[in-house]
């Protein structure tokens, strides 16, 4: 095992000498092997290096193999738009594409349809009226370094998501130009990534057909008007608006019509959460029951003011930062200055749709001395933030009202 | 400067390269696990499939229920090979160790 892993890399990095980048591979190396920046993520063992992977910034780097690379925070701060290099990148398996020919790859519908396509990068750019929006990918696990009692899987803090604008073509029309037989029930999606070991499950997920067919979830081959960022699953990635990120299939070369839902470890086992409202149970509880995971709940952040930054006293003071939610719309924002006692609305930046970010601004006066800035948002049907966190045994979800402390001086 | 010499490496090879395949340089991995009894048979199993930091990262101090309940997603979930004295003495090292 540990031997064919050498052997993909070392045939990488041949690959890449003979395409004339040996230069560029060299200075990455010594590049990566200098950085000695750290991210410090605010939970016990949260030290993580900053490191700057080809078409990335410095970005917190959670693991290597495969990469996992978490969103600095305050680049939440620079804009409502997530830039493609500061966009977070999460893989679950290690034999990630490392070479990819954008002339020979081809999309394959398959499955419960009248005939299987295979579609290249150019048909899928001329062949069909193209779609475009913006929409906010987050990780299942985003946060889970704060759970209370802490569980397994990826320490997060809060950067694992984004927001972006992706362009591509609608899979209900993919799925229509195969002829989607009656009798579909789910539609599965694979990328190009594979486990190390046949034996693992490779990483294939489903969507219900309705959901597959309700003309927003989209075949993306553009993101904030480029190619998809390589770790970020080019050429191709499924976009699933309003959905966490686990069904955000990257790489995306195989989508299968199931005539019955699929039975795998990603499905069955993985990414499932309590089946109640609340998608919680007793802290150190296992769910009797669990679903699928879905769509995000309702979050909001401060993003202008670090926590432990000391401000203006007896000033006015603009707070500003980000809120979003599942697809329904966030409608308010409120923020405390008094540890939530009182509550005074935000106002609402630009409306970049539904499943965008949606900038908030608000103005308090501090008197000297320490304060907790909260910041709750609720959306079109009334859901909002709880003031106590969550929990669940995947770590999945948080979405506590959150505070940041701060001294005005 | 680097990043300059990246960017434009990068166009080079995206505009010469139109009928050849695209390739991507990860950052050499330099995580390793720590040393302690049991450090080399939890190389040889889990550093096959994903790198050290997965469990550097970790919060610390969770116990053995924690890693024995690891070890058995690896073996179970991921149908990782690792016979039963084995995993025992990964789960060893791995609660003794973070």
């Amino acid at each position: 095992m540990g031997t064919l892993l050498m052997m993909n890399r070392r045939e990488s990095l041949n690959a890449i000498a003979a395409a004339g980048l040996g230069a560029f591979a060299a200075g990455k190396l010594s590049v990566a092997a200098k950085a000695a920046d750290m991210a410090s993520l605010p939970f016990g063992n949260g030290g993580r290096p900053l490191v700057a992977y080809p078409g990335k910034r410095p970005l917190i780097r959670q693991t290597t193999r495969p990469p996992q690379l978490e969103t600095p925070f305050n680049v939440f701060n620079e804009g409502i738009i997530t830039p493609n290099d500061a966009f977070f990148v999460r893989y679950h398996l290690a034999d990630i594409p490392l070479k990819i020919d954008p002339d020979g790859f081809r999309l394959t519908v398959e499955g419960k349809v009248d005939g299987t396509l295979s579609l290249s990068l150019a048909e899928l750019k001329t062949g069909f009226e193209p779609l475009e929006y913006v929409a906010v990918n987050q990780c299942a696990g985003n946060s889970r370094g704060f759970f209370d009692p802490r569980v397994a899987g990826g320490q997060l803090g809060n950067g694992a998501m984004g927001n972006a604008r992706w362009k591509g073509v609608p899979l209900k029309a993919l799925l229509a130009r195969a002829g989607l037989q009656r009798g579909a029930v789910q539609v599965s999606f694979q990328g190009l990534d594979r486990p190390v070991l046949p034996e693992t499950p490779a990483f294939v997920k489903a969507l219900d057909t309705d959901h597959a067919n309700d003309g927003e979830v989209m075949v993306a081959y553009a993101m904030n008007g480029d190619d998809l960022p390589w770790l970020n699953g080019f050429p191709l990635r499924l976009v699933v608006p309003g959905y966490y990120g686990t069904y955000w299939v990257k790489s995306l070369a195989r989508i299968t019509a199931l005539d019955a839902p699929l039975d795998n470890f990603w499905m069955k086992q993985a990414y499932r959460i309590p089946n109640d409202a609340c998608a919680c149970t007793e802290p150190g509880k296992a769910p009797a029951a669990t679903v699928p995971i879905g769509r995000f709940n309702v979050r909001s952040f401060l993003t202008s003011i670090a926590d432990g930054a000391t401000v203006a006293a007896n000033r006015d003071l603009v707070l500003r930062g980000i809120a979003f939610d599942g697809g329904e719309g966030v409608s308010d924002v409120a923020v405390s200055a008094d540890g939530g006692a009182t509550w005074i609305a935000a106002s609402l930046g630009e409306d970049l749709g539904k499943y965008s970010f949606r900038e908030w601004k608000a103005h308090v006066t501090l008197s000297p001395g320490g304060h907790r800035l909260m910041v709750r948002a609720t959306n079109r049907i009334g859901q909002s933030q709880p003031l106590a966190p969550l929990w669940n045994p995947g770590g999945y979800m948080r979405n506590v009202v959150e505070a940041v402390t701060v001294t005005a001086a | 400067m680097i990043r300059m010499l990246i960017v434009a490496l990068l166009a080079c090879a995206a505009g010469a390269a139109r009928a050849e395949a695209l390739t991507y340089a990860l950052p050499e991995e330099t995580a390793v696990l720590k040393p302690g009894a049991g450090v080399d048979v939890a190389t040889s199993y889990c550093l096959a499939c994903h790198s050290a930091d997965y469990i550097l990262t970790q919060p610390p101090k969770k116990g053995k229920a924690f890693w024995e309940a690891e070890v058995q997603k690896m073996i179970k979930a991921y149908h990782a090979p690792i016979e039963p004295a084995d995993a025992a003495a990964i789960a060893e090292y791995l609660a003794s160790t973070y």
